[in-house]
């Protein structure tokens, strides 16, 4: 249920990013509102939640009214945004550019299904280059990130050296610098190095947010491992590396693999750097190839951005759904007894 | 075979001085408990015998070498850790392999090990489970015996029973005994527990704010305690206290306080005498009053009023006021007594303590 909130809010967050370039005031109306909905609800729900009057016990109008009819409201304001990307990328375009005020206007719904706009975007645009950069700058810099993150969070969480304290909450400040103030600086490195227009653009800075973002998760997750594993198994005759590898990492999975996750979705969606440190289309990411090569001038290809947001989002679910079991369990705590 | 000896050991924390000076020598084959207060430097102490703590100064040695600056891995030693520290994601046969398959045993020699090991223990149809499908007792054997399969030259034990609840903790103290005799390997022991210490140590280390107190067989700290600390930690219900000033009269001493005045026994008199005038503290163990019959001497009774009365069945406790104090008397249960009654309770001269006020220590 977590991981499906999650899912939803996640495409959500893409549609409404995508949307929000819009100039039509309607639409962006309803991205917004849309995007909105689920954290008022949840808001709702939880203030409620003191109250004891969610969940299966009391009388059954109370149920409806404090648990069943928040609920479907909930989950209908997650859904709408996916739902409606659906329904934009497969809407024939008379429908798409219909004026709102037309007789046979049918914002909700489409009669008339086609694959037409999901073919031109595989077929007439870059798409595929863009997904599979975006999967290659994805992967590579969730790997370097993780990496480096594990063994820093393990070291600020488990050894002893001075300043550890300070170095972590340093850490964690480099992550609330935001991108968008970074990126200048970032910007003139990436020219010394010649590294514009090239995927190592991405991949290298990237981890700039990454790493933080991990080592502070996985600092967490190896608190809440008893350290007396740890020592047992150097008392069993174990060194340090190889109580961290047989011991510790195996045990971390859960919290590695959300981590992973996150990061993944994070360079997945990254805009800010992507849109800057690279200029030719068939270099570009899937959020920046969409946004700019199928937005031209004020001309918006409605059809197929909702297909390109709805293919560019397929991976990122997948990836969550695969793993969700794990991924519960890395949020929710680890070794008990 | 090793004997473990503490050289004025010492451990500092940032502001903390954990463990103040200790010295002890543990024998081959013993058992040795530490007990005290949560906060009595015991659990630092061991840690550091293990290696898991470092070494502010002093000298830790096992079998007469010094193993201050050795890893733990290197001390030869076992430990078992009060949450069991078993590895949650290895079975159970895994998890009492993992030390020899760290110290590369060959396959065959593992098998017969844990094999042994599981078969003393009694955990031998439970070798293919994880961890968390096992019962708070099974995790402990599983726990002790990936500490016998080493066949180490210490175990070390920090609380291993206080996870386990009363009956299972009486159960396992009583296979703990036997294991040890079994396996004869000397042992440390760290517990808070004082019924644990007596029944379990060989010898019984009593600390308090990273001081030993005392150092000595059960029946020794029972009997003579060094100081009001061990008099009062060792023994259930505990020693009761009272303050009272030594006087002398018609050439005996007599012990005088609020509601109290005893006759100080003879083979006492020389050394209390030294305090003739002077405040000291009367310690009487519960099980050493018992309710004064007519052949009782009275210098010997003490005027007391029921407060509580429980009874055990086996024994009858009463809390009594007397004078200002609150002490327990543990009688036989045949005894009556009915509360806020009245009654003189007799106590037996040949167990009575006497405690120097101000420094503590038994006279």
């Amino acid at each position: 249920m977590l991981a499906l909130a999650i899912i939803v809010c996640c495409l959500a967050a893409i549609v409404g990013y995508i949307t929000a370039g819009d100039k039509s005031r309607s639409r962006v109306g309803w991205a917004v509102g849309s995007f909105l909905l689920p954290p008022v609800v949840l808001v709702l729900l939880l203030a409620l939640r003191p109250l004891q009057l969610y969940g299966p016990e009391g009388a059954p109008w109370r149920r409806w009214l404090s648990f069943r009819i928040p609920l479907t409201l909930f989950i209908v304001g997650l859904l709408f945004p996916f739902y409606w990307m659906i329904v934009t990328s497969v809407r024939p375009d008379n429908e798409l550019y219909r004026p709102w005020n037309a007789a046979n206007y049918t914002p909700f719904w489409t009669l008339r299904p086609t694959l037409q706009h999901i073919t031109d975007l595989l077929s007439e645009t870059l798409f595929t280059t863009w997904m599979m950069n975006t999967m290659l700058i994805a992967i590579v810099s969730t790997v370097i990130s993780l990496i480096c993150g594990l063994f820093a969070g393990y070291a600020l969480s488990r050894l002893k050296f001075p300043f550890a304290g300070g170095i972590g909450t340093g850490i964690f400040i480099t992550y609330l610098v935001p991108q968008t103030l970074l990126f200048i600086p970032l910007a003139d490195i990436i020219r010394n190095f010649h590294l514009g227009d090239s995927p190592w653009a991405l991949i290298l800075t990237y981890p700039t947010f990454l790493i933080p973002f991990v080592t502070w998760l996985m600092m967490g997750y190896f608190k809440s491992i008893p350290k007396e594993l740890e020592e047992c198994a150097r008392i069993d005759g174990a060194p340090r590396w190889k109580a961290m590898a047989y011991i510790i990492f195996p045990i971390a999975v859960p919290g590695i693999l959300s981590a992973g996750i996150f990061a993944f979705t994070l360079s997945w969606n990254e805009f800010i750097y992507a849109l800057v440190f690279l200029s030719s289309p068939e270099q570009k990411t899937v959020p920046v190839g969409v946004t700019s090569e199928l937005v031209r001038g004020d001309v918006f290809y409605w059809g197929e951005l909702m297909a390109g947001a709805l293919l560019g989002s397929i991976p990122v679910a997948f990836v969550y759904s695969f793993f969700v079991e794990h991924y519960v369990s890395g949020i929710t705590g680890s070794v008990k007894g | 075979m090793a004997q473990v000896a503490m050289r004025s050991l010492n451990k500092n924390y940032d502001e903390v001085h954990a463990v103040k000076d200790v010295n002890l020598d543990i024998h081959d084959k013993e058992f040795v408990v530490l007990v005290g207060p949560s906060g009595c430097g015991k659990t630092t102490t061991l840690r550091m015998v293990a290696g898991l703590e470092t070494i502010t100064s002093g000298r830790v040695l096992i079998n007469d070498k010094v193993v201050n600056d050795l890893a733990p891995m290197d001390r030869d030693i076992a430990m078992v850790f009060q949450n069991y520290a078993l590895y949650p994601h290895m079975s159970v046969y895994d998890n009492m392999a993992f030390g020899l398959k760290m110290r590369k045993f060959d396959k065959g020699e593992i098998e017969k090990r844990v094999r042994e090991a599981a078969e003393i223990l009694g955990i031998g149809e439970y070798l293919k489970r994880k961890p968390r499908q096992l019962s708070g007792g099974q995790r402990q054997r599983v726990a002790l015996g990936r500490a016998i399969v080493r066949h180490p030259q210490v175990f070390l034990f920090d609380e291993p029973l206080s996870n386990l609840d009363a009956k299972l903790r009486v159960q396992m103290r009583v296979e703990l005994k036997k294991l040890h005799e079994r396996l004869g390997t000397t042992a440390i022991y760290v517990t808070h527990d004082q019924v644990e210490a007596m029944t379990l140590g060989d010898r019984v280390v009593v600390m308090r704010d990273g001081w030993v107190q005392q150092v000595g067989d059960p029946m020794t700290l029972y009997n003579e305690p060094a100081n009001r600390f061990v008099a009062g930690f060792i023994g259930s219900p505990a020693m009761n206290f009272a303050n009272v000033r030594v006087a002398g009269q018609n050439g005996s001493l007599w012990a005088e306080g609020d509601g109290i005045r005893l006759k100080v026994p003879a083979h006492l008199s020389n050394r209390v005498g030294a305090y003739a005038g002077k405040a000291v503290t009367i310690g009487i163990r519960p099980e050493d009053m018992h309710i004064a019959r007519d052949s009782d001497p009275p210098e010997l009774n003490i005027p007391a009023v029921v407060e509580v009365v429980e009874r055990l069945g086996s024994e009858i406790l009463l809390d009594v006021a007397v004078g200002p104090v609150t002490m327990v008397a543990s009688v036989e249960p045949t005894a009556r007594a009915n509360v806020h009654e009245q009654l003189r309770l007799a106590v037996n001269p040949e167990r009575l303590h006497f405690f120097d006020s101000e420094t503590e220590a038994a006279i």
